[in-house]
């Protein structure tokens, strides 16, 4: 089991970034954690004053990565594991095509995790050694009606890993994806929360996975049913509601 | 960057690696680290044990490869040469000549600033002290400038000793020790039990070179040797250490095997069996090449990945004579208990110094080093017992040496140093390195690192 003692999460203001925060602060990792809102930040910092790092970050602000990058290794005194968690989804209607929201999607889910991952990844690559996991989903596995933006993010996001994953593995760099289902998060407020898995609980699973590269479902059934849903033709799939 | 450790491989950190060769190359290094706002550590061959030659985060100077030697003067005896070179290099040049370093460690390879910051010593320490005394002069940089240092002025015993926290050791003229011969005449002494190996160092006092190996399983028990300088020996002798056991099995195949008895039960029986050779070898006198008595840390290459992942840790306290009896007693005892033995148990004997070293650890007395296999999995036991070990050590007036040291703390430290010691660093320190420049893992360990806004 990996013992990681300087992590960076990007995306850690709610949901799956803060949750993984938390828990490694309290395992005596020290997290240096971005996102754009302040308060929450803040907020987070102050549940772990001493291990929580809060900086203030857009990731769509590429310019400002390998400065943000080098302040934060800097402050943690290195880096172990590089956790990309930031990502947006936002409501899209069946007959809408919104290309700033593709692109506000495209922005934070996939260029920004490259700009990020870029960076940990040079660094790991000449020490031999080190993590980087990103936040994927489940939602990248196929195109489907509901979310087409959202899905080809988290699909360039899960290919662009796995890219990374066979480059570093031999350098002994473990890249993970982590594609959760829909989790009971800010992100999905708006949706019926009652059968999504709480947050605090994906975040554990995910802890319990990010020692092993690869892509990882939090819960066997998905893994099931994505394999299914992988295999539907596409003649089929487009008659699905799915 | 790199992923950098000492030889013990018991603490990592990633550092931006740097292999200066001139001072021109430092000047533009401090600038880009005052620019960055990061610090430098300085590095050499890294055979310090624990956690002086890396600093997490910071610009880490390997100074290995500004290696020339400018001047050896056979009819002096004097030596100058960059700070890269090794004792390696030095012997080599000068063995043939009739001369040998004065201060070697038990391996060959390192870099003669690296010694001079850790001031090291040798199995003649209660003779010729350690390093720095036999050094004419010291040139150091810093982003200052670079200052030509002597013996009477008050920097130089700041400078050697001082960790590399002060400044660059850019050039050494060192003054070497005539020998008759490249061999020497080694006694074996066996030694029962403590007393034992007090008798053995005090009957063999006029000796060349005393070192005692102790079998931390057994009560004091042991193996002692000393060396005089054979006045007809062979002056031309082959020195290399031999890379075959008997001319057969490549050495390279040994630390594998160590590995597979580095537990508690193989190391004991590996020390029972040497502790029963010793018995065989008792009182006998054989001649050895100087290389061969000297260096046995190299004899067995990478010797120390027997330790497996976690690396191993040296204790070396440095006793008072008239306490050392019973504080090494007590520290074997200490880790009997515990169950948590040290697999390699080295005794040497030490004089205090003639120059008023900075971070000194030596003094009438004698010094245990001990090699622990790092154990992470009894979680704080080890470093209970170590705790232990350093407070009986630290009541008895003993002291620590940095090149060893990987679990002092700074109250420790300060115990061990003194008020008046740590006031005098800090004030060289800011004269010397006003920006805090220099630093090292250790330093911040033991709260020596300057903290500049």
């Amino acid at each position: 089991m990996n013992v990681w003692r300087h992590v960076i999460i990007i995306g850690a203001t709610s949901g799956l970034g803060a949750e993984l925060a938390k828990l490694l602060a309290a395992e005596g990792a020290r997290v240096a954690v971005m996102g754009r809102r302040e308060d929450k930040l803040n907020e987070l910092a102050a549940t772990s004053p001493d291990n929580i790092l809060p900086f203030w970050h857009d990731v769509t602000d590429l310019e400002s990565v390998p400065d943000l990058f080098a302040q934060a290794t800097q402050a943690l005194g290195g880096l172990d594991l590089l956790i990309y968690a930031a990502g947006v989804m936002p409501e899209v209607e069946l007959d809408e095509f919104d290309t700033s929201k593709d692109a506000l999607m495209m922005d934070t889910n996939v260029t920004g995790a490259m700009a990020w991952c870029n960076l940990a990844a040079t660094r790991f690559q000449s020490v031999g050694k080190g993590t980087i996991v990103g936040i994927g989903s489940v939602a990248g596995d196929r195109g489907r009606r509901g979310q087409p933006g959202y899905n080809a993010s988290k699909a360039a996001l899960a290919t662009y890993l796995e890219a990374l994953r066979n480059r570093l593995d031999r350098q002994g760099v473990t890249v993970v994806t982590i594609k959760p289902g829909p989790l009971a998060t800010e992100m999905t407020a708006h949706l019926d929360q009652s059968k999504m898995m709480p947050v605090e609980q994906a975040a554990q699973k995910c802890l319990g996975k990010m020692t092993r590269p690869g892509e990882h479902y939090l819960k066997i059934t998905h893994r099931l049913i994505f394999a299914v849903i992988r295999l539907i033709p596409g003649a089929i799939f487009r008659r699905l509601k799915l | 960057m790199a992923s950098l450790q000492g030889f013990g491989g018991n603490c990592r950190s990633d550092g931006f690696l740097f292999h200066p060769t001139s001072t021109a190359d430092l000047h533009e290094v401090a600038d880009l680290a005052l620019q960055s706002g990061r610090k430098i550590a300085l590095r050499g061959s890294a055979r310090s044990y624990g956690d002086p030659a890396q600093a997490a985060e910071a610009f880490v100077l390997d100074l290995s490869q500004w290696n020339q030697i400018l001047d050896w003067n056979p009819e002096t005896g004097v030596l100058v040469a960059e700070p890269g070179v090794t004792l390696e290099q030095i012997w080599r040049l000068t063995l043939p000549d009739g001369y040998w370093p004065p201060v070697v460690s038990g391996t060959m390879r390192p870099t003669l600033a690296g010694a001079l910051a850790m001031n090291i010593h040798g199995k003649n320490a209660a003779d010729a002290g350690t390093l720095g005394e036999w050094v004419d002069r010291i040139d150091v940089w810093s982003p200052r400038g670079t200052h030509i240092l002597l013996p009477d002025d008050p920097d130089f015993a700041n400078v050697i000793s001082g960790a590399g926290l002060l400044g660059v050791i850019t050039q050494v003229t060192l003054r070497m020790k005539r020998v008759p011969s490249g061999e020497v005449d080694v006694k074996s002494l066996h030694a029962a039990d403590w007393a034992g190996q007090f008798a053995a160092f005090a009957e063999e006092e006029g000796a060349d070179y005393r070192v005692s190996w102790i079998d931390a399983f057994g009560q004091g028990r042991g193996h002692f040797h000393s060396a005089h300088y054979a006045e007809d020996g062979r002056k031309d002798r082959a020195q290399d250490l031999p890379s075959r056991i008997l001319g057969l099995w490549p050495k390279a195949w040994v630390w594998p095997i160590l590995r597979l008895l580095n537990t508690r039960g193989g190391m004991r029986s590996l020390n029972s069996v040497k502790a029963l050779g010793a018995k065989f070898a008792d009182n006998k006198v054989h001649r050895q090449g100087l290389v061969e008595f000297q260096f046995l840390l190299d004899y067995v290459p990478n010797w120390q990945r027997a330790y497996g992942a976690d690396g191993l840790l040296q204790f070396q306290p440095f006793v008072p004579k008239d306490h050392a009896r019973e504080v090494f007693q007590a520290l074997l005892a200490d880790a009997a208990d515990a169950r948590m033995e040290p697999f390699l148990a080295v005794m040497k004997r030490h004089r205090a110094d003639k120059l008023n070293w900075l971070f000194s650890y030596a003094l009438d007395g004698y010094s245990l080093a001990l090699d622990f296999k790092v154990q992470p999995a009894s979680g704080d036991q080890q470093k209970d017992l170590l705790r232990r070990m350093t407070e009986r050590v630290l009541d008895a007036g003993g002291r620590f040496y940095f090149a060893k040291d990987s679990v002092l703390s700074p109250s420790e430290v300060q115990r061990y140093l003194g008020e008046a010691t740590l006031a005098r660093y800090h004030e060289a320190k800011t004269r010397l390195d006003p920006n805090g420049l220099f630093t090292s893992d250790l330093a911040r360990r033991l709260g020596l690192e300057i903290r500049t806004p």
